[in-house]
């Protein structure tokens, strides 16, 4: 199946994107995008059309522009002074980046599990119920209760939770506060869920609970996970980006990506040579 | 190997020596100043304490140092102190709001930061100067509370302005990006978010703020509180008299009974000051024991 697939050059990647064969619109498309923080060029001519659920890994080395392009998706960049976009960001064919666009919408539709779990300090029902707040989707207590257990309950946490809603979130192991996030996003039903490195901080166990929760998660959500575990991307995605100075060198199935890369590079950094 | 070990304790020994010196050192200090602290309140209690009775506290002033009290002096103070506050707090926590998480970083930010800092630094009677010029005079206040309140509070304002930055200024980046990622606007992020985290570090700024101006004395004179006020204050437009104007008034007598006078009128200010930081003490508690 996936011989089937042209590999492209290197130079033809930054050109026209490699993309694998796939059916159907892109639920995510960039179009020679760029991204400057003041001078510094961070993303060059991405070219990507990333597919409406399925979950997509993004891996490449420190510094690469992994969470600045994942960061575009939302426009959480637009927060950064100094910051820049060049080129064309399509989600839904509407580009997020052209005028008339409320970033606040944008960001309820795409959802993000940032790097670091940031739990709000307050108790573990305010924190989920806060995104039904500003959005105005609280509407009776017992709806709002109701979404509360419902987002526990996908991030697999209800069971842990149930009994403490009250309490403050910082009291919580490392792994819960990151499924809380993990819930927080989940409780406005965006429809892309953008992960950066959702799991970096988490044992084994609660990786794995994260892990088939993204798998479960994927049949109504867009997933973009960023990860530096190549068994995790391995495992979890369906397609896989590398991405390598700010470029994006190659951009297939994950099974071709890490059975047998179109780059040097790709496979140089998949089985452990750099990175 | 031996003589390695020796040196290291050696150099060990020398290292715990300091690290029991220096908080010897501290401790020493933190005493000294504690000694003088409790030297001058004990100074004042002898001199003072035995004049403070129900009477004193709600007596007006009098010719006759055993007949004169101090609740005209007591409620002019609490009475401007409340109303700098509700003048100055809202003012300078959206000021520092407006400047901390909306106004654009560029020169015109820089330079108004830098203004607000020379404003704090600027000396009292100055405040005193223009509040005469605009509040008594220009617009047409008098020598009332509320031009006496909207001195202080212009007094205040840099402080409270500045404090309240550095309480914003201290709350996570992460928590804001949080609430943004959720689709929150910038005020709803402020609102529900940033605000509450920032709350204990900006009420203790804005306490102190006003238990400085509820011990200024030099604005005030200048502004002319130093009339004869025979009557607590009933309104915002109601002459006014303050404790320290009372007690410098006082001291500056040359009988012995007005000296004792005064000397009971200091450990009332220095109560009121107290319970202030007490209570910005108490409030910062209890709010930090809610978010963690
Ligand atoms: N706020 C910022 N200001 C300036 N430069 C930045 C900023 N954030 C990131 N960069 C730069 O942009 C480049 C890409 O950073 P990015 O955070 O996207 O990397 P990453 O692939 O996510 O790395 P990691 O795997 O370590 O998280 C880096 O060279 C980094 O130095
Ligand atoms: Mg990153």
């Amino acid at each position: 199946m996936s011989a089937s697939i042209p590999i492209p050059s290197l130079a033809g990647i930054a050109a026209r994107g490699a993309q694998p064969a796939i059916q159907g619109p892109p639920k995510v498309q960039a179009e020679a995008l760029n991204f400057f923080y003041g001078e510094t060029r961070a993303l060059q001519d991405i070219s990507i059309n990333i597919q409406p659920n399925v979950v997509t890994a993004f891996i490449g080395p420190s510094g690469c522009g992994k969470s600045t392009f994942l960061r575009t998706m939302n426009r959480m960049n637009d927060i950064i002074p100094g910051t820049r976009v060049e080129g064309k960001l399509l989600i839904d064919g509407t580009d997020i980046y052209g005028h008339g666009i409320d970033v606040v919408s944008l960001r309820r539709r795409v959802g993000m599990v940032f790097q670091k779990s940031n739990p709000f300090p307050k108790s573990v029902f305010d924190n989920i119920a806060y995104g039904l707040r500003v959005n105005n989707m609280d509407g009776s207590r017992a709806e709002v209760e109701e979404r509360v257990e419902q987002s526990l309950r996908q991030a697999a946490l209800w069971d842990e939770v149930k009994d403490r809603l009250h309490d403050s979130a910082l009291a919580m192991s490392g792994g819960q506060q990151q499924r809380l996030c993990i819930a927080r996003a989940l409780a406005v039903k965006p429809d892309i869920l953008l992960m950066d490195e959702p799991a970096s901080a988490l044992d084994p166990i609660a990786t794995q609970r994260i892990e088939e929760l993204v798998y479960d998660l994927k049949k109504d959500y867009t997933i973009v996970i960023v990860t530096h575990n190549m068994q995790q991307a391995a495992r979890v995605s369906d397609f896989t980006a590398f991405f390598w100075l700010g470029k994006l060198v190659e951009y297939d199935r994950t099974q071709k990506i890490f059975t047998n890369p179109g780059e040097k590079t790709t496979e140089d950094y998949v089985t452990g040579r750099f990175g | 190997m031996i003589e390695a070990t020796l040196a290291r304790s050696a150099a060990t020994a020398r290292r715990r020596l300091l690290d029991i010196c220096f908080p010897v050192l501290a401790l020493g200090i933190l005493c000294a100043a504690l000694a003088a602290l409790g030297a001058l309140i004990a100074d004042v209690w002898g001199d003072g304490a035995s004049r403070l009775s129900w009477d004193f506290m709600t007596g007006f002033p009098s010719r006759r140092a055993a007949d004169a009290g101090i609740w005209h002096a007591l409620t002019g103070s609490v009475f401007i102190i409340l109303l700098t506050g509700a003048l100055a707090v809202p003012i300078g926590v959206a000021t520092a709001i407006y400047l901390e998480e909306y106004a654009r970083r560029g020169l015109w930010s820089k330079i108004i930061e830098i203004n607000i800092t020379n404003l704090a630094a600027v000396p009292s009677i100055i405040y005193g100067l223009l509040g005469l010029g605009l509040f008594v005079r220009a617009l047409a206040m008098g020598r009332s509370v509320l031009a006496g309140a909207s001195t202080l509070a212009l007094l205040v304002l840099p402080v409270i302005i500045l404090s309240t930055r550095e309480a914003l200024r201290a709350v996570p980046g992460s928590i804001r990006e949080g609430s943004y990622a959720l689709g929150a606007t910038k005020w709803q992020t402020v609102w529900y978010q940033v605000l509450p985290v920032a709350l204990p570090g900006i009420l203790t700024g804005t306490i102190l703020a006003l238990s400085r101006a509820i011990g200024e004395t030099a604005p005030l004179i200048t502004i002319g509180a130093l009339t004869f006020v025979a009557f607590a204050p009933d309104g915002i437009w109601s002459p006014f008299t303050v404790l320290p104007i009372q007690i410098f008034n006082w001291v500056s007598r040359p009988q012995q009974e007005f000296q004792v006078n005064a000397a009971a009128g200091i450990i009332v200010l220095l109560v009121l000051l107290l319970t202030m930081n007490a209570t910005a003490i108490w409030l910062r508690d209890r709010f930090q024991k809610k978010l963690t």
